[in-house]
C-alpha cells in the first residue's frame, strides 16, 4: 500500500532531476534554431573568414571578432595564469594555514565582484594610464587583457589550489627527506604532479575569459577591425552580440545567434580539453 | 646562472609572495576605489529616491527593488528544481546512464557564458513564449543559470549527512521520502542555504543575462510581467552614458556592499554548519 | 525426555515467533548466509554468537529487511514472522520495521532533542496528541532505564548524552514503537562495563513483553543474558539451543572450539 506512494515520489523527483537536461536542451535548440539557418544560408566559411561586418548592407564576416576574442583571451591568460598559479603555490606551500583561512574568502570576494565594476574601473583608471604611457586610444586589447586577467585570477587560484592539495603529502615528505629545499620540492615534485590540474584551471579560466561580455565591452574599444597591435581597439565576439542585440532584426539577429553558436563551440572545445587533461593523468587533479 | 638552493628559495618565495600580494592588491584597489568614491553618495535619500534628471541625480530605489526581486524569483524556481535534483541523485538512484547525463547537463550549463543565457532568455522567454521583457523572463533565465550551482551545493550538503542517520530512520519504519523530509533535508539545510546565498550573489552581479530578459525599466513593477532594472544594469547604463560619475560610483558601492553582505552570510552559515557537524 | 505432568503446570512451549526455513542471503553472487533453519521463541532472548564475518549481522538485518537497502541483495528460502513470509513480494518492509525495531552497534542518536528522538517513530505512525506522546516518552525511557537521568532535560540535544546513555536512548526509541521484536546488533561493543550492565538489565526486564534477538561477539554476555543461543560460523548456522547446554555440552565440535576460545 505504502509502496505506491513511494513509486510516485520517485517519479516526481526523476522528473525534477531532468530539469537540468531539459534546460540545456532548450538552450541548444533555440540558439541553434536561430543560428543554423543563417550559417547554412551565408555559409560558415564566409562567416568565419570574412572581415567585412556591415549588417545593414547584408555582409556578415566575423573574422575580426574571432581574432579579437583570441588575442584578448590569450592576453588574459598571459597575465592571469602566472599570477594565479604563483598565488596558489604561495598560499598552499609557503604560508601557515591561518593565513589561508583569511585569504580564501578574499579570493572568493574577488570572484564575486560584478564584471561591470571591473570594466568601469578599467575605463576610469586603466585606459587613461595606457593611453598616457603607450599611446593609442587606451581602450584596447591590452586594457581588456589586463582586466580579464584580473577577473580569471580567482578561477585559476582556486582550481590550482585544489590540484596542489590533491598531491599526496608523501611526495613532499619524500623530496624533503632527500635534502631538497622547500622550493626545490615544490617546483620539481609537487608542481609536476599537480600539472594536469593546474593546466585544467588555466584552460577553464580561458573559457570564462572568452565568454566575458560586460567588462570587455567597456574597455576594449569595440572597433571592428583585425588588431595589429595590443594598443588597438577591438570588438570581441561577445561584445558584438551584446552591442547589436538591442536593435538587430531578421538576418542581422540570426547572425548574432550564429556568433553565439561559434562562441559556444569554442568554449565547449576548451572545456573538453580541460577535462581530457585532467582525465589523462588518471583523474588526478 | 645557477643560484645556490637557499638563495633560489628566498627569491622564489619573494616572487610568489609578490604575486599573491598583487592579487590581493587588486581586490584592495577595487574596494578602495569604489568605496572611497561611492560611499559618500550613499545616503538614505540615495537608497530611497528614484533617479531624476536623466539619472544624474536622485537615487536608485527602483533598481534596488529590481535587484531584490529578480534573484528571489530565480531562487524560488531554482531551489526546488536544484535541491530536488540533488535529492534524486543521492537518495533515489544509483549511478546510471541517466545520472551521468544529468550531471553532464549540469556541467555544460555551468560552462555557458552569461551572454548566451541572455540570448536564450530573449529568444525563448521574451519572444517565443511572449513574456516580453519582464521579471518573469529574467527570473526564469537566471534560474537556469544558477541551477548547476544549487545542484552541486545541495548534493554536497546531502551527502554530508551521515548514512547512519538514514539507517536509523529506516529501521524505525520510515519510508524513503519520510527519511529525506525528516532527517536528511533538515540536516543538509545549512549547506543548501549556503548554495542559495551563492546563487543570489551571482544573480545580483549579473548583467548580460538580465539586460536582455528583464529589460531596464525604472518603473516599480506591479506584476511579474513588468520589466525591472537591477543595480548592475543601472550601473552599466550609467557607466556607458557617462552622465554622472557620482551616481555610478554610488551604485557600484551599494552593489558591492550587497554582494559582500550575501557572501558574508553564506560564509557565516558555512562555518556554523561545519562546527555543528564536528560537535 | 518424558516426565509426568506436574500440578504447577509449567507454561506450554511458546509458539515460535520467527521461523527460518532454509533461508539464504546473497550479496551479488556470494552467499552471506546459507540455508539457515531455526526457530525463535516468543518472549525469550535469543543470543547469536560467532566470529566476525559469520553472518550474524546479516541474519539480524534480514529480520527487519534492512538488507533491502543494499544493492544486489537477494534471498532464498523462507523467513516467517507469525507464520507469514516477510520476503513475499507483496509484504511491506516499512510496516515490518515498525514491528521489528533495531539497536545498532554504535549508538546513533538523531541530531535532535531527547524527546524528539523517542517520538520520531510514533509520529511517523500518526500519533499526534501531545499527551499520548508524553506518556510514550516516559514509558519508553523508563523501560530503557534512562528516565531518571534525563527526565529534566528532555528538550536538550541527544548528542550531549554519554555513550551508554545514548545507547539506552536508542533502545527507548525502539520501544516507543511498541514493536514485537527487538533486534540488537552488538549493542554494548562500545560501552563501558557499567553501561553494559544497565543494558543487559533492561533486556532481561524487557523479555517479559518482547521477543529479543541479541547479536554479540562477547560469549559471556550471551551466557549471562540469553535464554537460547545460536552459533553461526562462515554464513552457516552450526548449532542452536538452550544457552546452558550450548556452553557446557555443545553438540558440534566447532561450537566447543569457539566457546572455549580456541578461535575467535
Amino acid at each position: 500500500m505504502r509502496h505506491a506512494g513511494e513509486t510516485w515520489t520517485k517519479r516526481l523527483f526523476l522528473a525534477i532531476a531532468c530539469s537540468a537536461i531539459a534546460g540545456l536542451a532548450l538552450i541548444a535548440v533555440f540558439i541553434l534554431k536561430e543560428g543554423v539557418p543563417f550559417l547554412l544560408r551565408v555559409g560558415p566559411a564566409h562567416f568565419l573568414a570574412s572581415s567585412d561586418w556591415q549588417p545593414q548592407a547584408g555582409r556578415f564576416g566575423i573574422y575580426p571578432m574571432i581574432v579579437a576574442s583570441l588575442w584578448v583571451t590569450l592576453g588574459a591568460m598571459l597575465i592571469g595564469a602566472p599570477l594565479g598559479i604563483a598565488g596558489a603555490v604561495f598560499l598552499t606551500q609557503f604560508v601557515p594555514p591561518g593565513v589561508t583561512r583569511v585569504v580564501k574568502p578574499a579570493i572568493e570576494l574577488l570572484a564575486g565582484i560584478p564584471s561591470v565594476v571591473y570594466g568601469f574601473l578599467g575605463v576610469m583608471a586603466l585606459a587613461p594610464l595606457i593611453r598616457d604611457r603607450f599611446g593609442g586610444p587606451g581602450l584596447s586589447v591590452l586594457a581588456a587583457s589586463i582586466v580579464l586577467g584580473a577577473m580569471i585570477l580567482p578561477t585559476v587560484i582556486s582550481i590550482s589550489v585544489d590540484a596542489i592539495n590533491a598531491v599526496p603529502r608523501s611526495y613532499l615528505e619524500g623530496a624533503l627527506a632527500l635534502g631538497a629545499t622547500r622550493w626545490q620540492s615544490v617546483h620539481r615534485v609537487i608542481l609536476k604532479a599537480a600539472r594536469s590540474g593546474i593546466v585544467a584551471s588555466v584552460i577553464l579560466a580561458m573559457g570564462r575569459a572568452i565568454g566575458e561580455t560586460m567588462a570587455v565591452i567597456m574597455v576594449a574599444g569595440n572597433a571592428v577591425r583585425v588588431p595589429g597591435s595590443p594598443l588597438d581597439s577591438v570588438r570581441t565576439l561577445t561584445a558584438n552580440i551584446a552591442l547589436e542585440m538591442g536593435y538587430a532584426t531578421g538576418l542581422h539577429r540570426q547572425a548574432l545567434f550564429a556568433t553565439g553558436v561559434v562562441l559556444f563551440v569554442i568554449i565547449m572545445i576548451l572545456n573538453s580539453i580541460a577535462t581530457a587533461a585532467v582525465r589523462r593523468r588518471g583523474g588526478r587533479a | 646562472m645557477r643560484l645556490p638552493p637557499r638563495h633560489a628559495q628566498r627569491l622564489a618565495v619573494a616572487v610568489l609572495g609578490a604575486a599573491t600580494a598583487l592579487t590581493l592588491g587588486i581586490l584592495a584597489f577595487i574596494l578602495a576605489s569604489v568605496f572611497q568614491k561611492g560611499l559618500p553618495h550613499v545616503t538614505w535619500r540615495f537608497l530611497a529616491d528614484e533617479p531624476r534628471d536623466m539619472c544624474r541625480a536622485g537615487g536608485i530605489f527602483p533598481t534596488i527593488v529590481g535587484s531584490l526581486l529578480l534573484p528571489l524569483l530565480a531562487i524560488a524556481i531554482a531551489l526546488p528544481l536544484g535541491a530536488g535534483t540533488a535529492v534524486f541523485l543521492t537518495e533515489y538512484t544509483r549511478e546510471t546512464r541517466l545520472t551521468r547525463a544529468i550531471r553532464f547537463g549540469a556541467d555544460c550549463l555551468s560552462g555557458i557564458p552569461s551572454i548566451l543565457f541572455g540570448l536564450f532568455g530573449f529568444i525563448f522567454f521574451v519572444v517565443f513564449l511572449g513574456m516580453g521583457w519582464s521579471l518573469l523572463s529574467g527570473g526564469l533565465t537566471l534560474a537556469i543559470m544558477i541551477l548547476p550551482t544549487i545542484i552541486r551545493t545541495s548534493e554536497e550538503a546531502i551527502l554530508s549527512v551521515p548514512a547512519a542517520y538514514r539507517e536509523v530512520s529506516f529501521s524505525l519504519g520510515a519510508t524513503r521520502w519520510e527519511t529525506v523530509r525528516r532527517v536528511v533535508l533538515p540536516n543538509a539545510l545549512p549547506g543548501i542555504v549556503t548554495g542559495v546565498m551563492l546563487g543570489i550573489g551571482r544573480c545580483i552581479g549579473e548583467t548580460a543575462a538580465v539586460i536582455f530578459t528583464a529589460g531596464s525599466s525604472l518603473r516599480l513593477p506591479r506584476s511579474a510581467f513588468d520589466s525591472v532594472r537591477t543595480m548592475s544594469v543601472h550601473f552599466y547604463i550609467l557607466a556607458r552614458e557617462g552622465l554622472s560619475a557620482e551616481m555610478a560610483y554610488g551604485t557600484a558601492a551599494v552593489l558591492i556592499l550587497s554582494i559582500l553582505i550575501v557572501n558574508l552570510a553564506a560564509y557565516g552559515l558555512m562555518h556554523r554548519f561545519i562546527s555543528r557537524r564536528a560537535a | 525426555m518424558s516426565a509426568p505432568a506436574r500440578d504447577a503446570s509449567p507454561a506450554p512451549a511458546p509458539a515460535p515467533k520467527v521461523r527460518a526455513r532454509g533461508f539464504s542471503v546473497f550479496h551479488g553472487d556470494a552467499p552471506s548466509l546459507r540455508a539457515v533453519t531455526l526457530d525463535i521463541a516468543e518472549r525469550r532472548i535469543l543470543g547469536i554468537i560467532g566470529p566476525a564475518g559469520s553472518g550474524k549481522t546479516t541474519f539480524l538485518r534480514a529480520l527487519n529487511r534492512l538488507n533491502d537497502l543494499l544493492p544486489d541483495c537477494r534471498t532464498e528460502g523462507e523467513l516467517l514472522l507469525d507464520g507469514q513470509d516477510i520476503y513475499r513480494p507483496e509484504f511491506d518492509p516499512v510496516s515490518l520495521r515498525k514491528r521489528a525495531g533495531m539497536v545498532f552497534a554504535l549508538p546513533v542518536p538523531l541530531p535532535m532533542s531527547i524527546r524528539d528522538n523517542v517520538v520520531y517513530g510514533p509520529t511517523l505512525s500518526g500519533v499526534r496528541r501531545r499527551a499520548d506522546l508524553d506518556r510514550l516518552v516516559e514509558e519508553s525511557l523508563r523501560a530503557a532505564f534512562l528516565w531518571d537521568e534525563v527526565k529534566d532535560r528532555l528538550a536538550t540535544s541527544a548528542l550531549r548524552l554519554s555513550g551508554g546513555q545514548q545507547q539506552r536512548l536508542c533502545l527507548a526509541r525502539v520501544l516507543a514503537m511498541k514493536p514485537e521484536l527487538i533486534l540488537l546488533d552488538e549493542p554494548c561493543s562500545g560501552l563501558d562495563p557499567i553501561s553494559t550492565a544497565r543494558i543487559e538489565e533492561a533486556l532481561t526486564a524487557l523479555k517479559a513483553q518482547y521477543t529479543i534477538v541479541l547479536v554479540t561477539n562477547n560469549t559471556k554476555q550471551a551466557a549471562r543474558v540469553a535464554d537460547e543461543t545460536a552459533f553461526f560460523l562462515m554464513g552457516e548456522l552450526v548449532e542452536c539451543g538452550p544457552t546452558a547446554g550450548l556452553f557446557t555440552v555443545p553438540r558440534d565440535p566447532r561450537t566447543a572450539d569457539y566457546v572455549t576460545g580456541r578461535f575467535g
